[in-house]
């Protein structure tokens, strides 16, 4: 399913903005950025609540099509103007990451 | 006078720290700044460590060999030790094998580079170091006193990777005879929070990544006089962060 779909059908805040469609065939929920990283796969939206500018770097490296924050956690702005900048989509949710998961699992089945 | 220190600083081999940060600059800035002791504590990594031993002799700071291991709970804990020899062998037969064998993308993460005491880079390290280890956090503390070095949970006064965010506690298990705060001020709150921090010696480090960060002459160790010898120093404070009077 395309990003765009996913974030209407589940009403997700969009905290910067989609610079690609990119198609998401699954999820990644994890909040140690190691595990993220040796574990998450490109077409994978990655459901967190962490929030730590590091999690940029991980959505980069294994090029995942967003960054899912759970639980309404708040992000620093450096944090956001940061992923603008890397044009790395940070969406948001009050949801949590389990409530977050069987949502997308619905939508993708 | 008294002796002053950072026990906590990074060079630009961690990724996540300014190329400036170079070991001699660290150690000249340590310099003038006043302070008698200063320790590198690269991520998962001592190899920086020949060049900032060199360069702090020759500015009159007493180096302390230092690593900031993440552990495999993504908690940060610094681990010092009174011989580079020790530190040395404590990244290569320890840390370095625990480590994922993921490549560093200097493009998003930093460059990591090995420096000499002369500011000349002499390698770069492929295996990215910003990442955790398989070693648990009780492993981590076990292994580095076997290895001769004292563990600490680093910044416990900060949300990410500070041993109390990540666990939610101080647990017993480790052994933590110290515990590093970033910032001196958040020490009562935090230990009214967590009366176990209360029995541990404090230290109060800059965990700097760019120079400016590197503290000044204000927290300092009741280990005598800052004239003396630097063996006579160190021994001292070894001691000290051991716990003996």
């Amino acid at each position: 399913m395309q990003l765009t779909k996913i974030i209407e059908a589940m009403e997700l805040e969009v905290l910067t903005s989609v610079t690609e469609d990119r198609e998401v065939l699954g999820g990644y929920t994890g909040d140690l950025l190691s595990w993220v990283m040796g574990r998450a796969e490109s077409e994978m939206l990655w459901i967190t609540i962490m929030t730590n500018v590091n999690i940029l770097a991980v959505a980069s490296l294994r090029d995942l099509p967003a960054v899912l924050i759970a639980e309404a956690a708040e992000l620093d702005e450096a944090v956001i103007a940061k992923a603008k900048e890397q044009e790395i989509t940070l969406l948001r949710s009050p949801k949590s990451a389990y409530a977050l998961c069987v949502e997308l699992g619905k939508l993708l089945a | 006078m008294a002796c002053f220190y950072d026990f906590h600083i990074h060079s630009c081999l961690s990724p996540c720290a300014e190329n400036e940060m170079t070991p001699a600059t660290i150690a000249g800035m340590a310099a003038l700044n006043g302070l008698r002791m200063a320790a590198l504590t690269d991520h998962n990594s001592c190899g920086n460590l020949p060049a900032f031993f060199e360069a702090c002799r020759a500015y009159g700071v007493l180096p302390v060999a230092g690593i900031e291991v993440e552990s495999a709970e993504a908690v940060h804990i610094v681990c010092l030790f009174p011989r580079i020899e020790l530190a040395m062998a404590f990244w290569k037969n320890t840390v370095r094998p625990a480590l994922p064998s993921i490549r560093n993308k200097p493009a998003i993460f930093g460059d990591q580079q090995f420096m000499n005491a002369d500011d000349e880079v002499i390698g770069e390290e492929p295996i990215l170091l910003i990442n955790s280890t398989s070693l648990t956090l009780d492993e981590v503390a076990d292994a580095a006193r076997r290895a001769g070095g004292v563990p600490f949970p680093a910044h416990v006064d900060r949300p990410s990777n500070g041993l109390i965010e990540i666990l939610g506690g101080v647990p017993p298990e480790p052994g933590f005879v110290c515990v590093e705060f970033n910032d001196s001020a958040n020490i009562p709150a935090l230990r009214e929070a967590h009366p176990a921090l209360s029995s541990l010696i404090t230290l109060t480090n800059s965990d700097a990544h760019r120079l400016e960060s590197i503290y000044d002459a204000v927290n300092a160790l009741p280990i005598g006089d800052p004239e003396e010898e630097d063996d006579v120093l160190l021994e001292r404070l070894f001691a000290c962060l051991c716990g003996q009077k």
